[in-house]
C-alpha cells in the first residue's frame, strides 16, 4: 500500500484519504454501477463500527465525510480536526475489509442508487452525456455512465457487490494520503499499526479492452421535454500520462477557458476571453455559453466541447462556427503570450486551491490513481513547457471530424 | 464511542477576532473589514450593496438581477473584453449576483493583483454603459436560464413553495423573474435602476487574505471613496410573512420527468431573531446531522425512498424558509411526504433527547475552522458579521453562544414556527 503524507501547519486540520485502484472501468456489462454502489456500502457500517455510531461520531467533529467513484478510482475521505482525526484513520482501515454488506442494507441502498439514477435522468445535459459516451466506446468500459445502467441496478444481488469489494479493497489495490496539522514520522506509524496486518489479496484483475481507433464522425440525437438544445462535441484523446496530454491542456485552456484541478472550492477563472467563448458566444451570437474539459484518465478517454445553442440558431450554423475556430488552431501556433497567459492562469488556479487543506490531500492521491504524484507537483512547469508549436501539432492530431461524436439534446419545445 | 463529553473546542487563537480584523467606515458610507492572512497567495474581495429585488417594481421582476448580471459588459473606461482580458490574463476573476435584499460581488486574485480587481470592482459598480448589444446577449442568457428553470424539478418545487408560504410577501417572488418580465425589461430600465439604487450607502466590502490591511484600505478609498449617490433610496425591510390559515398543496407539472422533487416547510425565522440559534441546531437534528439527520434517516436509509432528504434553515434579514426537501421516485411521492410528517411531528411531541442535541452543537463547533479555511470563507463570514451585526469577536464568542442553546430552547423555537397544520407542500414533476 502506498501511503503519501504532507505536513500542513496552517491550521488545526486534517485531510485523509483512502483512494482504491477500481472504478466503472473495471465494469462489465450486467454489473454496470457496482463500484459506486459498493461505495454507498462502505457508509453501512461495520461489526466494529455500526453505521449509526460511524455517522455520528465523524459529524459531531464538525468534520466533513464523503466518498466519490470515479471512472478509474473510488476515494473515501474525512477532514476533521486535528485531535480527533485518529478516528477517521481507524474506520478507514476498518472498513477497508470489514464491511458488512448486510442483505437488507442492499436491498434498501437499491433504491436509493436507483433514485439517484432517477435524478440525473432529469437533466437533459446527463441523458446527452450518456448516450455520447455510450456512441464514443463500443469496447471500453468507459462506455457506460458511472452510476450504471438501470437494467444492472435493478439485477444485481448482493454476492455481487461482495465479490467487487473483496477483489478491489486490497491494501495492494490502495493508496493513503493525508495532508494537515501532523507529524509524519507519528502519522506514518500509526498508518502502519493499522494496515500493517492486512494481507495483501490476489493479483488486480484488469477488464478494460482497447477501445479502437473510431472510423468516421458519429452524430447522434436525444429527444426529452424542454425548450434548450444543447450540444456536446467529443474527441477522443490520450490518457494522462501521454505526452500529448499538457498541450492538449494548454489547447483545452485557450480554446474554452481555464480549469484547474480544485475540488474543493477555491473558485475558478471565467472563460470570456477564451476563443470559442468569444467567437461563439460574443461575435457569432450562436451559443448562449460554452465550456470544455479534458478528463485525466488511465485510458484514452475524451475532449469534450459543451455549448448551449442560441435559440435563434441552428445546431449546424454553431457548429460551422466551433469548426472555424478549431481550423485556427491547426493552421497556425498560437503566440507565446497566449501560452504566457495560460500559465498564469494555472498558477493563480493552484494558489486557490492551495487554501484547502482538503484539495492538497486530495491532489496527494489523485495522480497516483492515473500517473504519479509528481505529475501534479510538476504540472505547472510542465504546461510552461508546451510550445506553440506542440499545441497546434495536437489540434491537428486530435480534433478532427472522423476522430468525434457530436451529440445533440433536440429539445420537444413545451414550453415558451 | 457513547460520550456525552463536548468534542470539539475551538482554538480561539487561530480564528479571525479584533485583533485581526480592521474595520473602517469611510466618509460616503462604505464599510470595510480586512482580515489578512499570508498562509495562503490570493486574496478575496466580496461586498454587497443595497440594491436586490426588494428595489425593483413587480412588472419588472428579474431588473435587480438583471442590472447585476450587465455591470460587467461594459464601462466608461474599459468594453466588456477589456474588462474580462484584464482579469482572465492574471487568472483572476469577478461576478455580480442578484439576491432579494441585495446584490452582491465576489472577486479573487493573487495577492499582488489586488489593485486590478479593485479597480474593477470600482468602475463596474460606478460606471456601467449597458452597452446595448450586451444588453440583449445577457438577455438571451436570461432566458435561456429560465427555461432551464423551468425543466428543473427542484428549482420549480423551491418557487411552488414560495408562492403558496410567501403569498403577498416579497419573498413570493423570484430573484430572477419570469420570462415574461425579462422580455419586457428595456436598457433604460437597467439605467434608470442602477442610477437610483446603486451607491455606497450601507454597503459592505470584506478583503481576505494575501494583503497588508493598508494597502487594501488604500487601494479602495482610491477606487471607491468618493462616490456619492444622493437618489439612493432607505433600505427596505420586509414584513413577518403570512399566517398560513391551513396546510396548502401545489404541483408544478413537468412531463416526462423521471423524479419528483418535494419541498414542505414553512417560514422560519430571521437571522436576526434570537430564535435562530435554536432553529438551526434543532433543525440540525431534524435534517442535517450525520446522513441528513431524522429525515435522512427515515426516508433514505430506512425506507430507501430517496437519495437525498433534508432539511433547512435559510435564515436573511428577513424570515427564510424552514424547510424539508426531497427527490424521489413519483410513485412514492406521497410516502415520502407521510413519512417527513411523522418526522416532524417527532420532533415538535417533546424536546430532542440532550445527547443528539449535544451533538449537533459540537458539530456546529467543529465546522467553523473548515468554513473559515479559505479566504472567500473568511469574507463571506466577515460580510454576515457586519450585516446582523454579530461583532469582531463573534467566532471567539461562538463556542459559547452555540453550547448556551438548550433542547428546550429548540423545542419552543420549533413549535413557534413549524406547524404540521400548516405547511407549505410543493412538489414538482410529471
Amino acid at each position: 500500500m502506498t501511503v503519501m503524507l504532507k505536513e500542513i501547519h496552517t491550521a488545526p486540520l486534517v485531510s485523509h484519504w483512502v483512494w482504491y485502484r477500481v472504478g466503472s472501468r473495471d465494469e462489465i456489462p450486467g454489473k454496470t454501477g457496482v463500484s459506486h454502489w459498493v461505495e454507498h456500502m462502505l457508509f453501512k457500517g461495520t461489526p466494529r463500527f455500526p453505521a449509526e455510531e460511524l455517522e455520528r461520531n465523524i459529524s459531531r467533529t464538525g468534520g466533513i465525510w464523503n466518498a466519490l467513484t470515479y471512472l478509474d478510482w473510488t476515494t473515501y475521505f474525512e477532514t476533521m480536526p486535528v485531535d480527533k482525526i485518529d478516528l477517521a484513520l481507524e474506520l478507514e482501515a476498518d472498513r477497508m475489509t470489514n464491511s458488512s454488506f448486510d442483505p437488507q442494507e442492499v436491498a434498501r441502498e437499491r433504491t436509493v442508487v436507483i433514485s439517484e439514477r432517477k435524478g440525473r435522468e432529469n437533466s437533459p445535459g446527463f441523458q446527452l452525456k450518456e448516450a455520447l459516451r455510450a456512441a464514443a466506446f463500443r469496447v471500453h468500459p468507459y462506455h457506460h455512465e458511472i452510476i450504471g445502467d438501470m437494467a444492472d441496478l435493478k439485477t444485481m444481488q448482493r454476492a455481487d457487490l461482495y465479490e467487487h469489494y473483496q477483489t478491489y479493497y486490497r491494501p495492494n489495490n490502495a493508496l493513503v494520503a493525508v495532508a494537515g496539522d501532523f507529524q509524519t514520522d507519528s502519522m506514518l506509524e500509526r498508518i502502519k499499526e493499522l494496515y500493517g496486518d492486512l494481507s495483501p489479496g490476489e493479483e488486480i484483475p484488469r477488464r478494460a479492452r482497447p477501445e479502437p481507433a473510431q472510423k468516421g464522425e458519429h452524430r447522434l440525437n436525444v429527444e426529452g421535454p424542454g425548450d434548450t438544445t444543447i450540444v456536446e462535441v467529443a474527441y477522443h484523446t490520450p490518457p494522462a500520462s501521454d505526452p500529448d496530454f499538457f498541450p492538449l491542456l494548454i489547447m483545452d485552456s485557450l480554446l474554452s477557458g481555464p480549469r484547474g484541478l480544485n475540488l474543493f472550492g477555491g473558485g475558478g477563472v471565467s472563460n470570456k476571453t477564451s476563443r470559442l467563448y468569444r467567437s461563439m458566444v460574443e461575435e457569432e451570437e450562436v451559443a448562449i455559453d460554452i465550456h470544455g474539459g479534458l478528463p485525466a484518465t488511465i485510458d484514452p478517454f475524451l475532449y469534450s466541447l459543451h455549448f448551449i445553442a442560441h435559440p435563434q440558431t441552428s445546431v449546424n450554423e454553431a457548429l460551422a462556427v466551433l469548426d472555424e475556430e478549431i481550423s485556427r488552431m491547426q493552421e497556425s501556433p498560437p503566440a507565446r503570450e497566449e501560452l504566457q497567459r495560460a500559465m498564469k492562469q494555472a498558477q493563480a488556479l493552484f494558489a486557490y486551491g492551495s487554501e484547502s487543506i482538503t484539495n492538497q490531500a486530495f491532489w496527494l492521491g489523485f495522480a497516483e490513481m492515473f500517473a504519479e504524484y509528481e505529475w501534479v507537483r510538476s504540472y505547472v512547469e510542465r504546461l510552461a513547457d508546451v510550445a506553440p508549436e506542440d499545441v497546434q501539432r495536437v489540434a491537428m492530431k486530435y480534433l478532427q471530424p472522423q476522430n468525434r461524436i457530436i451529440g445533440t439534446y433536440l429539445p420537444q419545445r413545451n414550453g415558451r | 464511542m457513547t460520550s456525552t463529553q463536548p468534542l470539539a473546542s475551538l482554538r480561539k487563537s487561530s480564528l479571525p477576532g479584533p485583533d485581526d480584523i480592521i474595520r473602517r467606515e469611510l466618509e460616503n458610507g462604505i464599510t470595510l473589514l480586512i482580515r489578512p492572512n499570508f498562509n495562503t497567495l490570493s486574496v478575496t474581495v466580496s461586498g454587497y450593496l443595497m440594491a436586490g429585488s426588494l428595489y425593483e417594481p413587480l412588472p419588472k421582476m428579474g431588473l435587480a438581477n438583471f442590472v447585476s448580471s450587465t455591470l460587467m459588459r461594459g464601462t466608461k473606461d474599459h468594453s466588456f473584453q477589456e474588462i474580462y482580458n484584464r482579469l482572465e490574463s492574471i487568472g483572476a476573476s469577478l461576478s455580480f449576483s442578484g439576491g432579494t435584499h441585495t446584490a452582491g460581488f465576489s472577486g479573487k486574485s493573487l495577492g499582488a493583483d489586488l489593485d486590478l480587481l479593485i479597480e474593477t470592482i470600482g468602475e463596474t459598480l460606478r460606471r456601467p454603459t449597458f452597452p446595448g448589444d450586451h444588453v440583449e446577449r445577457v438577455r438571451s442568457q436570461l432566458l435561456t436560464s429560465l427555461d432551464l428553470r423551468a425543466q428543473n424539478t427542484s428549482e420549480m418545487a423551491s418557487l411552488a413553495f414560495d408562492e403558496i408560504v410567501y403569498k403577498g410577501h416579497p419573498y413570493q417572488y423570484p430573484e430572477d423573474g419570469t420570462p415574461e418580465t425579462a422580455s419586457t425589461i428595456t436598457r433604460d430600465d437597467l439605467i434608470g435602476f442602477h442610477r437610483e439604487h446603486y451607491g455606497p450607502r450601507e454597503m459592505v466590502i470584506a478583503v481576505a487574505g494575501a494583503v497588508e490591511p493598508d494597502r487594501a484600505l488604500k487601494t479602495i478609498s482610491r477606487s471607491l471613496g468618493d462616490w456619492h449617490n444622493p437618489d439612493q433610496p432607505a433600505v427596505q425591510t420586509v414584513p413577518p410573512a403570512p399566517a398560513l390559515e391551513k396546510t396548502q398543496r401545489r404541483h408544478y407539472t413537468i412531463p416526462d420527468k423521471s423524479q419528483t422533487d418535494i419541498v414542505l416547510g414553512v417560514a422560519g425565522p430571521s437571522r436576526l431573531s434570537p430564535d435562530f440559534y435554536a432553529a438551526k441546531i434543532g433543525n440540525s437534528v431534524l435534517g442535517q446531522f450525520g446522513m441528513m439527520g431524522w429525515i435522512g434517516e427515515a426516508v433514505r436509509n430506512k425506507a430507501g425512498l430517496a437519495y437525498y432528504a433534508y432539511s433547512s434553515v435559510s435564515s436573511s434579514m428577513g424570515p427564510g424558509p424552514w424547510t424539508v426537501s426531497a427527490g424521489v421516485d413519483p410513485d412514492h411521492t406521497e410516502q415520502a411526504i407521510q413519512l417527513i410528517k411523522q418526522e416532524i411531528k417527532r420532533f415538535l411531541d417533546q424536546p430532542v433527547p440532550e445527547e443528539e442535541f449535544a451533538d449537533s452543537q459540537s458539530s456546529y463547533i467543529g465546522k467553523l475552522p473548515l468554513a473559515l479555511e479559505s479566504n472567500a470563507g473568511v469574507a463571506g463570514s466577515l460580510l454576515n458579521i457586519e450585516r446582523y451585526q454579530l461583532g469582531l469577536d463573534y467566532f471567539h464568542r461562538y463556542e459559547e453562544m452555540i453550547r448556551e442553546v438548550t433542547p428546550q430552547d429548540a423545542f419552543r423555537v420549533a413549535n413557534a414556527y413549524l406547524d404540521l397544520q400548516r405547511l407549505g407542500i410543493a412538489t414538482a414533476g410529471p
